[in-house]
């Protein structure tokens, strides 16, 4: 039951990050992403971290993808050109990253990590919960977690500044910012698991 | 399952995304691309938590998923400013800070 889960939701991760890459239209690029999301939460769910998984879906798929599916609405997904700044770049990338995984692959097999052929040891059930979680998060990591607090503000200031109408002379300083609450609610809920 | 097929899946992942962001040029589709990077380490992360016994390679992951969010933000902010300006949404032709 283990290894058919297991099996089906890596293959929905793997065929969702292979349509993101290969997808031509960015909004269907979008809609592979939140596929492959939705089976990595799978993945965490079999690796007994309920909370992370439960993150996952709720800042990935929850908030994050809407701020996507939002922004190549505006944008509109427009047509690469066949143009490439380097000769052979559509053949050379593929194999570099077949090279990559192969590098990966031969660090994981010759680690001498003797518990990676486990399934790692027995856990209680309250393994990965939110009230584990939360503990570790307020006693032991308690400054990495302000941290990434502050960090999520200082993201929330910089895409106001960044994507925010800003007046380009004396005629439009008048004008309502009607832009800058768009750009800045989506921010709020990703802010929620921190 | 052993934690080893996790970790190589993991490590395809990873390898689709840096496959992503090597071939394509739209950068919505590069910040796809990076986010698949980024989860592939979450991934990793979790199953070294789980081979451990021990929950805060899950915490390191959160704090990951944090700055993946933030990246985000921050990238989609710079995507809707050059649009706004009317220049490209293309990676090879925006250059202007190429050496």
């Amino acid at each position: 039951m283990e290894a058919v889960l297991f099996f089906g939701a890596a293959l929905g991760a793997l065929g969702g990050a292979i349509g993101v890459v290969a997808m031509r239209n960015p909004l269907y690029s979008v809609l592979a992403l939140i596929v492959h999301l939705f089976a990595l939460a799978v993945l965490f769910l079999l690796l007994s971290s309920a909370f992370v998984a439960a993150a996952q879906l709720v800042v990935y798929a929850g908030a994050v993808m809407v701020l996507y599916v939002f922004v190549v609405a505006y944008v509109g997904g427009g047509e690469e050109s066949a143009w490439e700044s380097i000769p052979g770049q559509q053949f050379l990338a593929p194999l570099l990253g077949v090279a990559l995984f192969v590098e990966l692959a031969i660090a994981v097999l010759a680690s001498s990590l003797l518990a990676l052929g486990t399934d790692g040891p027995h856990v209680s059930s309250g393994f990965g919960n939110p009230a584990a979680i939360g503990y570790l998060l307020l006693e032991k990591f308690l400054i990495p977690f302000e941290a990434s607090s502050m960090l999520l503000m200082l993201a929330a200031v910089g895409a106001i500044v960044l994507a925010g109408r800003r007046p380009t002379g004396a005629a439009s300083a008048g004008t309502p910012r009607e832009r800058e609450p768009a750009e800045a609610a989506p921010v709020g809920p990703t802010g929620d698991p921190a | 399952m052993s934690i080893e097929w996790y970790i190589v899946l993991s490590s395809l992942l990873f390898a689709v995304g840096a496959i992503g962001i090597l071939i394509r040029r739209s950068p919505v589709v590069i910040l796809l691309c990076l986010e698949l990077m980024l989860n592939a380490g979450n991934l990793a992360l979790v199953a070294f938590s789980r081979m451990v016994g021990n929950e805060q390679g899950q915490v390191f992951a959160l704090v990951v998923m944090v700055v993946a969010a933030c990246e985000v933000v921050v990238g989609l902010g710079l995507i809707v400013a050059i649009f706004r300006r009317k220049l490209p949404l293309d990676v090879d032709e925006l250059r202007e800070l190429r050496g």
